[in-house]
């Protein structure tokens, strides 16, 4: 019981055995960054496109910008826990409560990408004989992308935190040390997990903080 | 529907402590992340350090936050402490970088002629700064609200009384009526607290009441998106 | 704009604040309160940080478990009618959480199961008789606290299967499973490290067998998972009602690889000679069928806990 948790913690993880087999540290991040990637991406298909929409058109701002309030309001354990009384075990309970926390962050980026565009350029786009959809993706899209990313960005690392309660209800990911931990009262295990979680976290914010700076437009 | 109605008492219990819970972290995370955005300003390296700093704290996943707070506070497991402590800080991972956007939202230009005018620093933070920044202040303040009502649930895994207390025990006994009332109250809760923020704003700042377009102004701050 | 008008808005909104917490109170003190107590004990208990009651209360808590919340609801009816003053403070999550709530005196009263207790205090503890391990823990425990007489009724850990999975593989105990290839296993994830987890199994039994981890402590979804075929065995406690209702097979134990959980009262030196004896009355009269049944009424009608103590204490006439 010496040393600082932090301190057991990492002891947990120097050990070469967790580093192997389909319970190890290698294969338990690829399952959490698995979920979190399609959790994300399934989010991306319904609110990007979306957003763009609104952001463009200007229409149903009220209405979005609502249900993204509520979508946030909602506690993700209630969600995971009430999905999977009703859908079972495995991965589509929880990969849906991971969507409904991914979509507010998505839909903010992009609708405020679009909506960062200067009028002023907008319309001399159209002055120019540009159709609505040649103004969103040549001039407002490459406009407003690092703000697209950054809501990419948002809602990946939000997510990438919550994907342990996918082992809650009998998946992988890095939540299966949290809770083994948690309930065999292992905290070193339950640690390593918390700061496994947190480094992946770190690495794809960076990641994607990259992006969002090489995508920025020159000039402005 | 049974359980709805044999456990009335119990679920406004739960809904009241629950709401006790919320609101001093919402509190206290708005009012230390003045500080430490000002801080942030201060310069370039400094904000991308504290900005970073938020985000990772945001990604602590909060169960194990609440069960490892108390050995380090020496607080009981169950002692709302934690729960107010660890919700700060998540409060402030939030707002920290949303403040340092709203005061980067000052026109330089404004408060250049306010110190002309005569403004002492002090003064000039209270009388032009902060006002200026209060749009942006309030978008942050509602995130953070909305996400600190959300929170509070995790502590019912540990048995600190709140609306998250229905999840488990529901989940345990297969009642999806019970969960789903607890998911619906959290949502309430939440809105209903960010609504009355959006009114205090009205109250408090009555020159953005009738909305200023965004569109109309010329340079855009794109920083407070989001 | 002045500093004053700004100080003013400022104090607007610290009366805002102000409004917000009195709607807090207030909805903490709602009538609907008065019919019962336990709802405005719960509700309290934060504010008063889960301490500091009087010498005359005692402090009943029960785990975050509907079928142990029901057990403490019985002690608390007995103790009442017995003239005690009760506070209940139920749904509490873990033993790492209560355990030291009951040995500085937060709790006096909280229905524990025998051999997880033990194993709290003794983690490399065999697995013995119900007796044996009541004993054990007469040493075990601090000094403050002690365990009273324990019940019949047992809720255990098991390898449970469907009717029809053990009669495809002629199924009566655990060690009948050795063999049978890619066996799957829903639980809790600490199932995986406990004695009776996969290693008890291989090294007893000589059965392999995987965890998918379920935490919901055999509820609903895991039995889901069994009956779905997403998993051949789960681990559910003995006394819950889904075993009968969906004619699931509990596996034997020949060799006692599973301790027994049979209910037992863990308390402090708070509960006096009268108080144990209210509780012992309940313990008496508990048997393996009315853990069942006073479960099945919590699933199945969603009736609630208070409800169902004061029905089987007028039943079994000892209140």
């Amino acid at each position: 019981m010496n040393g600082s948790p932090l301190g057991q913690a990492l002891e947990w993880m120097a050990d070469p055995a967790r580093w192997t087999g389909p319970s190890g540290i290698p294969a338990r991040m690829l399952e959490h960054l698995g979920y979190t990637a399609l959790g994300v991406l399934v989010a991306a298909l319904i609110a990007i496109p979306l957003g763009l929409l609104v952001g463009h058109t200007g229409r149903g701002k009220g209405i979005v910008v609502m249900a993204a309030g509520a979508a946030r309001a909602l506690p993700t354990l209630g969600l995971v826990t009430l999905f999977a009384l009703l859908m079972g075990i495995g991965l589509t309970a929880p990969l849906l409560a991971f969507v409904v926390l991914a979509v507010p962050s998505l839909l903010a980026g992009a609708y405020s990408a679009v909506e960062s565009a200067d009028p002023a350029t907008v319309d001399a786009a159209r002055a120019q004989g540009m159709t609505e959809m040649q103004i969103l993706t040549r001039v407002e899209i490459p406009l407003g992308l690092p703000l697209l990313i950054g809501g990419l960005r948002g809602a990946t690392v939000q997510v990438v935190a919550t994907v342990m309660l996918a082992a809650y209800v009998g998946n992988g990911g890095l939540g299966r040390y949290i809770f083994l931990g948690l309930g065999s009262q292992d905290y070193p295990q339950m640690i390593a997990g918390s700061v496994l979680v947190i480094a992946l976290a770190l690495v794809l914010d960076l990641l994607l903080l990259g992006v969002q700076r090489l995508t920025a437009p020159r000039g402005v | 529907m049974n359980w709805l109605q044999s456990n009335l008492d119990q679920i406004v219990a739960y809904t009241g402590a629950h709401l006790a819970q919320s609101l001093p972290p919402i509190l206290i995370a708005f009012l230390l992340a003045l500080p430490f955005a000002k801080l942030a300003n201060a310069a370039g390296w400094l904000r991308t350090g504290i900005t970073t700093a938020s985000g990772l704290m945001y990604a602590i996943p909060s169960l194990p936050l609440f069960v490892l707070l108390p050995g380090m506070l020496g607080t009981g497991f169950r002692s709302p402490v934690n729960i107010i402590l660890a919700l700060t800080l998540y409060g402030l991972a939030l707002m920290v970088p949303s403040a340092s956007d709203a005061f980067r939202s000052v026109d330089r230009d404004v408060l250049s002629s306010a110190t002309a005018q005569g403004y002492a620093p002090a003064a000039r933070f209270w009388a032009v700064e902060l006002p200026l920044a209060g749009p942006v202040l309030l978008a942050g303040l509602r995130v953070v609200a909305v996400s600190t009502v959300s929170l509070v649930t995790v502590g019912g895994v540990l048995g600190v009384p709140s609306l998250g207390m229905l999840f488990v025990d529901g989940f345990r006994r297969g009642i999806p009526v019970q969960i789903l009332t607890g998911v619906v109250l959290t949502a309430v809760l939440a809105l209903m607290l960010d609504a009355l923020l959006v009114l205090a704003g009205r109250m408090l700042m009555p020159w953005t009441r009738r909305g200023a377009p965004r569109r109309s102004r010329g340079r855009e701050r794109t920083g407070a998106a989001a | 704009m002045t500093i004053r008008s700004t100080r003013r808005s400022l104090l607007a909104a610290g009366g805002t604040a102000g409004v917000v917490l009195g709607a807090a109170a207030c909805s903490s003190s709602d009538p609907f309160e008065e019919d019962t107590a336990q709802g405005g004990e719960e509700g309290t208990a934060p504010s008063d940080g889960g301490g500091a009651v009087g010498s005359s209360t005692l402090v009943i808590g029960s785990q975050a478990y509907y079928s142990n919340e029901i057990i403490a609801e019985l002690f608390a009816q007995v103790l009442e009618a017995e003239g005690f003053t009760v506070e209940r403070q139920f749904q509490i999550g873990q033993r790492e959480v209560y355990v030291p709530e009951l040995e500085n005196g937060s709790l006096d009263v909280l229905p524990e199961y025998l051999g997880n207790l033990l194993q709290h205090y003794e983690p490399d503890a065999p697995s013995a008789s119900p007796e044996e391990i009541h004993s054990a823990l007469g040493e075990a425990l601090p000094g403050a606290l002690r365990v009273l007489d324990f019940a019949e009724a047992s809720d255990q850990d098991s390898y449970t299967t469907t009717a029809a999975f053990a009669q495809e593989h002629s199924l009566t105990t655990i060690a009948d499973l050795a063999g049978i290839p890619d066996l799957r296993i829903a639980a809790n994830s600490e199932f995986e490290v406990r004695p009776y987890g996969p290693e008890g199994a291989k090294s007893i039994y000589g059965v392999d067998v995987t965890v998918v981890p379920v935490e919901d402590s055999g509820g609903p979804l895991t039995v889901q998972a069994l009956t779905d075929g997403d998993v051949q065995l789960a681990d559910i406690y003995t006394a819950d009602p889904a075993i009968a209702a969906n004619d699931l097979v509990v596996l034997e134990d020949p060799e006692s690889m599973i301790l027994p959980q049979n209910v037992v009262p863990l308390v402090t030196e708070k509960v006096d000679e009268t108080a144990a004896a209210a509780i012992e009355r309940v313990i008496e009269q508990l048997s393996a069928d009315d853990l069942v049944a006073i479960n099945q009424r919590s699933v199945e009608e969603q009736a609630n806990s208070a409800t169902i103590a004061t029905d089987w204490l007028g039943e079994k006439g000892l209140v």
